[in-house]
């Protein structure tokens, strides 16, 4: 094709090689044979290291888990009470409000990620859309907890103020069972939010990615066809990534599950399953910041423990689908889109 | 046919409207959240707040000097375990392994990239708070290496991956053995990068929160001593936000604020680092 | 009847197309032949405004259809590319639409809905870029499970069934072998009839069996134009004849 797609670094400048290969060969001259199976073995350890740390946090998870597994059998999963003091240990309540909020920061954030890859890939300017790309990727290195902060000082009086307004409106919207309740600021909503801003930079890395490995001749395809811009957004370039974006949208789900600081700095920590979006919950990570330097027993640090093994088990089940899926798809693409 | 060509126009052009706006949505929050920290964070930044440190709850004044050089130990003797343990990793995956055997272990690396940061708190608490029967700063160290381990694996063998093949077949074609060619021209010529992963992995790491709660613990006086507990400053950050205290507030601003340079600082030099590598290998 | 004149066109201010009148007639096939990188492809893209969508192109000069300029700003280069289909040297059909709705893509984008006037017109379509026989019972199934031929030519329909005055094509051949370029051929043949059509090639014997036309562009000059016959067998200018006989390009 004519047009280059995107532009890819240019690295195989000659000038390298020269500066580097003869220092390599001085360095070679200077060294022993058993250095190749030194560095080898050394190397190999370390990769072994990481694959092992999977394998150990597993393990270390489960045996945390067990005492409380084999003291209330696998069904605390589907208990809503939880009551330390009284060693009862249902997971029900936290596994509702790690749900319910996902879902809250998912909804917000897989459109307006995938949007906004639109608008960067398809729309804007290029120095415009490298500016915006920069910002997000800022906003990704935000910690959670500088977020919740946020969200204790600014975010929850606006999203208190916005629960005031639909509490006196006159249209009654207050009886709809979303939005029951006293308006407190505290709660799901708060919480969607914060999650919806933390997963956004990740939905939208990866969208934007799946936007630009669609073949430019798709897109010339469309074009030539006489489709307007957003005919060829929608009809071709949206329905060619449509399995990507899932992808993403997995992967951003992962990340929220396990969040913690920032939902455990505004939810409201109350163990509640409530379907009201203003109403205060609980979630996985959330119990386990809070409680866990202050359990009473050991079986109560061993529930703890269970609680994070189910997001372990949720997070690596998510990511590996979602990885195996884009491994897929960029193997089929490479054999189909190569030019 | 116009006709319906016209609605249809009007139609593209609100849909393209419209992920404009999405586009502005996305970067709302940034801009919000430092308007707001450095119109927070900005009074509280004086130099009590790096040489003194915490007061009793509820009285005025102090500083957060225990947090601060708990923060720089604490992530410090994480970055001294992580990185050359992930770059190894790294380089064993490019150069030696097998294609199956890298994939495999790319994929625990992804894997293990996506377990939420509390769970790798808790696994350090497993391997070490539990056997030594106290926090430490030595635990919350190992908390955050494991979770700067896979994120320095991954950064580290893109940047591996950029370097052009032809270098690598240069090399053996002159006899060089594989170790040199990995560690005398792969890594040097991707040292930027893989410096720019370093980077970008203690900026990760910097503003932990969750697992410090269960390792390092926190401490309102100074301590260097890896083996006793130690604040860390967003631990401390987290427990004065939610403290009921003005003046906590403030410092918890003051140290956000701290933190947010340090970490956006190390952010934008990392891309700069990138940026000057590869103009010098495009000129 | 597509023409240009003083046609110019830049990449960022280097300048790619120099200056290029031409004209295409209708019930012709025109070939345009010239070294890689000459700017065959670059003119082709100009003639439905492709080069709309390339930040950094600069067009300037007088393109025409039937007398009005395309380029004219009261000109939706939508409509223009409805009238002037494109087919591209890497056949591309859309991996996510039915044999069928490929097809019928673009009368699906101005709107058309009505199934049986659809249908009528993916048959027309097909039947008239050689393909009918070859798909008929596997409408619904995916247009990757096709030869590499049959994708082709199932993007010649594709731009068929809009019922353009001009159909552009640029190197539709260069990646399929003599069987699948021969009956291709034999199809810009009959297409000649309703079309004027205009095609890139590299392949010297196939702007010579295949065309009426010929324009030999260097560097990003147009040499010389004329009757194909004329041109292969009695060139005006040394270049071309140089160009035709191998000896450079
Ligand atoms: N999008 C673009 N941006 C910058 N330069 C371009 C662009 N497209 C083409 N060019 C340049 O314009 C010149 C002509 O390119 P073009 O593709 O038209 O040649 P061509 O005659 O079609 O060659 P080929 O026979 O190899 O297809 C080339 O030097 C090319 O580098
Ligand atoms: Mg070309």
């Amino acid at each position: 094709m004519d047009a280059p797609a995107i532009e890819t670094p240019e690295m195989t400048p000659p000038s390298l090689v020269l500066q580097i290969l003869p220092e390599g060969i001085r360095r070679w001259r200077s060294t022993g044979r058993g250095a190749d199976r030194l560095f080898r073995l050394v190397t190999g350890m370390c990769a072994a290291a990481v694959a092992g740390l999977l394998l150990i946090v597993i393990l270390f998870m489960v045996k945390g888990s067990l005492p409380a597994i084999r003291d209330h059998g696998l069904g605390f999963v589907l208990s809503p009470d939880w009551d330390p003091t009284n060693q009862k240990y249902g997971a029900l309540t936290f596994l509702f409000g790690t749900a319910y909020t996902s879902l809250i920061g998912m909804a917000i954030a897989l459109p307006l990620g995938v949007l906004t890859a639109v608008a960067l890939v398809e729309i804007l300017p290029r120095g415009l859309a490298k500016a915006i790309s920069l910002a997000v990727e800022l906003l990704a290195a935000i910690p959670s907890v500088l977020l919740g902060l946020w969200g204790i000082f600014e975010l929850v009086p606006l999203v208190r103020s916005f629960e005031i307004a639909i509490y006196r409106s006159p249209l009654g919207f207050r009886k709809l069972p979303i939005f029951s309740g006293a308006p407190l600021g505290v709660g799901f909503l708060a919480a969607g939010l914060l999650l919806a801003i933390m997963a956004l930079p990740f939905i939208l890395s990866v969208s934007r990615e799946v936007l630009l490995q669609v073949p430019t001749a798709q897109r010339e395809a469309a074009y030539a066809l006489g489709a307007t811009r957003w005919q060829a957004i929608r009809k071709f370039i949206l329905p060619y990534s449509w399995k990507g974006i899932f992808g993403a949208g997995l992967l951003g789900l992962a990340r929220v599950l396990g969040e913690t600081m920032a939902v455990t700095m505004v939810i409201g920590n109350t163990p509640q399953i409530k379907a009201s979006l203003f109403a205060s919950g609980y979630t996985l990570a959330s119990v386990i910041a809070n409680e866990f330097t202050e359990a009473p027993s050991d079986l109560a640090i061993s529930a703890l423990i269970s609680l994070g093994l189910i997001l372990l088990v949720l997070t690596v089940l998510l990511n590996a689908a979602a990885r195996l899926m884009l491994i897929y798809l960029n193997r089929r693409m490479g054999t189909q889109g190569a030019k | 046919m116009s006709r319906s060509h016209q609605l249809r126009k009007l139609h593209g052009r609100t849909m393209e409207a419209l992920c404009l706006l999405a586009a502005l949505a996305a970067v709302a929050p940034l801009f919000a959240f430092l308007w707001h920290l450095v119109s927070m964070g900005a009074g509280a930044l004086n130099p009590a707040l790096f040489t003194q440190l915490p007061l009793p709850p509820g009285e005025v004044g102090g500083g957060l000097k225990n947090a601060i050089l708990g923060t720089l130990l604490v992530v410090g003797t994480a970055t001294v375990v992580g990185i050359p343990v992930g770059v190894g990793a790294a380089v064993y995956m490019t150069e030696f392994a097998r294609p199956r055997m890298a994939a495999t272990l790319r994929f625990a690396c992804d894997v293990l990239s996506g377990v939420p940061s509390i769970v790798m708190g808790l696994l350090a608490f497993q391997v070490m708070v539990r056997p030594m029967h106290h926090f430490s700063a030595l635990s919350g160290a190992l908390a955050l290496a494991f979770i700067m381990l896979p994120v320095v694996v991954i950064t580290t063998q893109e940047m591996l991956h950029l370097v052009p093949h032809s270098l690598r077949e240069a090399g053996h074609a002159l006899g060089i053995p594989a170790w040199r060619i990995a560690s005398s021209i792969s890594m040097r010529a991707a040292a930027p990068g893989i410096l720019t992963g370093a980077i970008l992995s203690v900026s990760r790491i910097a503003g932990e929160t969750a697992p410090m709660l269960f390792t390092a613990f926190g401490n309102p006086f100074l301590s260097l001593d890896p083996k006793a507990p130690i604040a860390t400053l967003p631990h401390t950050i987290f427990t004065y936000a939610i403290s009921p205290y003005d003046d906590w507030h403030r410092l918890a601003w003051g140290g956000a604020l701290i933190l947010v340079l340090g970490i956006l600082g190390a952010t934008l030099l990392s891309r700069f680092i990138l940026w000057w590598h590869q103009r010098g290998l495009n000129a | 009847m597509l023409a240009c004149q003083n046609l110019k066109i830049e990449f960022d201010r280097k300048s790619v197309i120099k200056d290029v009148s031409l004209e295409f007639p209708p019930q012709r096939i025109t070939a345009i032949i010239g070294p890689s990188g000459c700017g065959k492809s670059t003119l082709l893209r100009a003639f439905n405004r492709m080069h709309d969508l390339t930040p950094g192109a600069r067009v300037s000069g007088l393109v025409t259809l039937s007398g009005k300029d395309i380029y004219h700003k009261d000109e939706d280069p939508v409509l223009v590319r409805r009238r002037i289909g494109m087919v591209f040297q890497k056949a591309n059909p859309f991996p996510t639409l039915s044999i069928f709705n490929n097809t019928i893509a673009g009368l699906r984008l101005s709107g058309l809905r009505n199934r049986a006037l659809l249908k009528e017109a993916a048959e027309k379509a097909l039947v008239d870029a050689a393909l009918w026989d070859e798909v008929k019972d596997r409408l619904k199934s995916n247009p990757m499970s096709l030869s590499g031929g049959q994708q082709q030519r199932l993007c010649i329909a594709r731009a068929l069934a809009v019922d353009p005055e001009v159909l552009l094509m640029d190197e539709p051949c260069s990646a399929l072998d003599p069987i699948a370029t021969a009956k291709i051929e034999e199809l810009m043949f009959r297409l000649r009839e309703r079309l004027s059509v205009v095609i890139v090639t590299h392949n010297m014997q196939q702007a010579a069996r295949a065309s009426d036309r010929t324009a030999f562009l260097w560097m990003g000059e147009l040499i010389e134009e004329g009757e194909t016959e004329a041109i292969f067998t009695t060139p005006k200018k040394s270049m071309t004849e140089d160009y035709i006989t191998g000896r450079f390009g």
